[in-house]
């Protein structure tokens, strides 16, 4: 097995444990954040950096920033999750949020870990360096974005124990509907430019590559119903005063757009974006 | 043996009309406390009076006699005929009496489970009986360790946390619903002690200012003066909803006063910034539907005592994984109580000496390989006649002051003299 591989499989250890450690966590209802919360954390970012080496292993190994196949997108993914949420643990410290979004990085790395995992000859045309940035900067919107899904359901939960008076243990473990909205609403302000950084680093790529800019290829099309709806949301909560439950239902669709634009298009409709056209000849 | 005992009634044994003639008054403990600490059996002494419980607790050689003895001076100190206070009083020895302590200290027999009150009212207590003198090693042990105990219970279980009372669970909603409660505007709409009550506790959290609606205007402008907030003529007050985020109403109206019509367009004009209504009157103020809009959420009292409940009920849990902190605790001070006692002290202290001799005599045995099987016996002989003559008159005072007030004292010094302390307690460190 070679380094990068064995590497993933690790990190994906240290989040599944990150993961059952923030769920006991969370279990328990203690509202500040005992023992299990810090180690879970400390666990995460032990395996946040062993991410990084496998990343930089594979990368070392097939030559390109390691985005190519499907494999790597859902590792590059979770990787970007995790550093996400790391970041926003800097400034929330909420084990909740963690107990909420590990899982789905650990579901990321589960199901990255099922599909082949070969290095292939990456497509000379497409091997620019405006790869890593349309990668990196896209991904680094849908980790945000992640981040308000997440969010978004915290808020959901809440707001219906608010509203209808029955309050289960998860009540007391929830921040506050002001925070959960004020997630939103920074996740959106930064993965907003990133997601519009990434179509259009992505098409001066594509204009590099095929010579055109947009080709309205699935992907394209479904990555533009995206960013439109979150331009929405944006726009709402700017000027008419979206906020709460709407927006927390908006971030909820947006990324069930972004999950098929990402998984749905790559399995099912996809050309250009397609794994098989990363490939060389 | 020093034996703890505790004689008292509580609102779960005696009506208040019985408690309030028991009750010590803060003002004067040094009379009750010196009659207390002279009587016979009674060695050493402490007197807990709130309005809940008046409780007594001593130190004592002879557990029977003295119980008999704490009933008749509780009834004889307040004048109350000793039958009629019979059937309200609950009487504790040893193990049984150091796990009441050690529950009330922790809260977990009062009215309220977890109310924090108590630990400082024994605290208080315990305070007025060193002042005046009448606490000895024991009870002075004894209660630092109840300290502790309340200390561990509420650190380690949520005992205390989550509010019981209906405007503090309306101040934990907001939370919830807010975050911070820093700068939230609070509209008060009628008047009523629970109201007031809670705008009170809003404003203690962080809400800045108040506006008072009420029918009659000089009611509202002197409630607005107390609250250093502002007045509103009571037909104004829907125009200015839209201005605060949490109101509070309790006006004697028969029928709704805010409807969702209204409230719909209040959000509206607050861009949906959410917004915490709380009826407090019955009949009620504000129509349930108001409840369905978004970004509102609206509280009747009922919903409150509901919290309420729910919280009490959490506490009932935690109060079981209090018990097994105490249970812990009770066999760690039961084993140093019984340490304590005359006999071990003269086990510890001859073994002790006896050590010593041992260690002594192999010392002198490898230096002088020369001696035969003779001389060695002689020396053994001599050293253990030594230690044995040395050791009677100490060891004799100790058991002819075994039943004695004093004897605990003779105790306490031939243990600390011959540094006996005993592994059982270790974890004294952070006493209060």
């Amino acid at each position: 097995m070679s380094v990068n591989l064995l590497l993933f499989k690790i990190t994906l250890l240290f989040y599944t444990a990150a993961t059952v450690l923030y769920l006991v966590d969370v279990v328990r209802r203690k509202e500040k954040i005992g023992k299990t919360g810090k180690a879970a954390r400390w666990v995460l970012v032990g395996g946040f950096a062993l991410h990084c080496a496998t990343l930089l292993a594979r990368y070392l190994e097939a030559g390109y920033t390691p985005v190519a196949n499907l494999h790597e997108s859902l590792s590059f993914f979770a990787w970007t999750l995790v550093g996400i949420f790391l970041l926003f643990d800097i400034r929330y410290r909420m084990t909740v949020l963690g107990a909420f979004s590990c899982p789905l990085a650990v579901i990321l790395m589960l199901i990255g870990s099922t599909t082949s995992n070969t290095v292939k000859e990456l497509n000379p045309a497409l091997d620019s360096w405006w790869f890593p940035v349309h990668v990196t900067l896209a991904f680094l919107g849908n980790a945000v974005f992640t981040v308000a899904f997440v969010a978004g359901v915290m808020y959901l939960l809440q707001e219906r124990m608010l509203k209808s008076k029955k309050f289960s243990a998860l009540y007391y473990r929830l921040p506050s509907l002001d925070v959960l909205d004020s997630i939103n609403y920074k996740c959106l302000s930064f993965g907003f430019p990133l997601m519009t950084m990434g179509i259009i680093s992505g098409a001066v790529w594509a204009n590099s590559a095929w010579g055109g800019y947009w080709r309205w290829d699935p992907k394209e099309t479904w990555a533009l119903i995206t960013w439109f709806l979150y331009a929405a949301l944006l726009h709402g909560r700017l000027t008419v005063g979206w906020r709460g439950r709407r927006a927390a239902i908006f971030a909820i669709l947006g990324f069930l757009c972004l999950l098929f634009t990402f998984f749905g298009v790559n399995l099912l409709l996809s050309d250009l974006h397609s794994f098989k056209a990363m490939e060389g000849p | 043996m020093m034996n703890i005992i505790v004689v008292g009634l509580s609102h779960k044994t005696a009506p208040v009309e019985i408690r309030e003639r028991v009750a010590f008054a803060p003002t004067d403990m040094a009379r009750p406390l010196g009659e207390m600490r002279a009587l016979p059996a009674v060695a050493e002494a402490i007197i807990v009076s709130t309005c809940n419980r008046v409780e007594l607790y001593a130190g004592s050689h002879d557990p029977e006699a003295c119980v008999g003895q704490l009933k008749g001076f509780l009834a004889a100190y307040h004048g109350i005929p000793p039958e009629q206070l019979e059937g309200h009083l609950y009487e504790y020895q040893g193990e049984e009496a150091i796990r009441h302590v050690f529950r009330v200290a922790s809260s977990l027999d009062s009215m309220v489970i977890g109310e924090p009150q108590i630990l400082g009212q024994i605290k208080t207590a315990y305070g007025y009986a060193t002042e005046h003198k009448t606490v000895g090693s024991v009870l002075n042990r004894f209660l630092h360790k109840a300290f502790s105990v309340a200390k561990r219970v509420r650190t380690e279980t949520d005992i205390a946390s989550n509010a019981v009372s209906v405007s503090f669970a309306a101040v934990e909603l907001a939370r919830k619903i807010f975050g911070s409660l820093d700068g939230k505007k609070v509209m008060l709409i009628g008047a009523g002690e629970m109201c007031e009550l809670a705008a009170r506790h809003f404003l203690n959290n962080g809400a800045v200012s108040v506006l008072v609606a009420n029918r009659t205007l000089e009611r509202a402008v002197k409630l607005a003066e107390e609250f250093q907030g502002q007045a509103v003529p009571f037909e104004e007050f829907p125009q200015r909803l839209h201005q605060v985020d949490i109101v509070l109403t309790s006006t004697g109206a028969p029928n709704f006063i805010l409807g969702p019509e209204k409230m719909e367009e209040v959000i509206r004009q607050r861009k949906n910034r959410p917004m915490f209504l709380i009826d407090i009157a019955v009949p009620r103020d504000i129509d349930p539907k108001v409840n369905k809009i978004d970004n509102i959420y609206l509280y009747d009292v009922d919903d409150l005592q509901g919290v309420v409940q729910a919280n009490l009920k959490e506490r009932q849990k935690e109060a079981k994984k209090a018990e097994v902190i105490i249970d812990q605790e009770i066999g760690q001070f039961h084993r140093w109580l019984e340490n304590r006692d005359v006999v071990p002290t003269i086990v510890a202290l001859r073994k002790k000496f006896e050590e010593i001799r041992q260690g002594e005599l192999r010392k002198t045995f490898s230096n002088l390989k020369e001696l035969g099987p003779k001389e060695r016996q002689a020396i053994e002989a001599l050293t253990a006649a030594i230690v044995n003559k040395m050791l009677h008159p100490p060891t004799s005072v100790l058991k002819r002051n075994q039943e004695t007030a004093s004897g605990s004292d003779y105790v306490d010094a031939v243990r600390t003299l011959f540094d006996l302390e005993i592994a059982a307690e270790e974890d004294d460190g952070e006493l209060s």
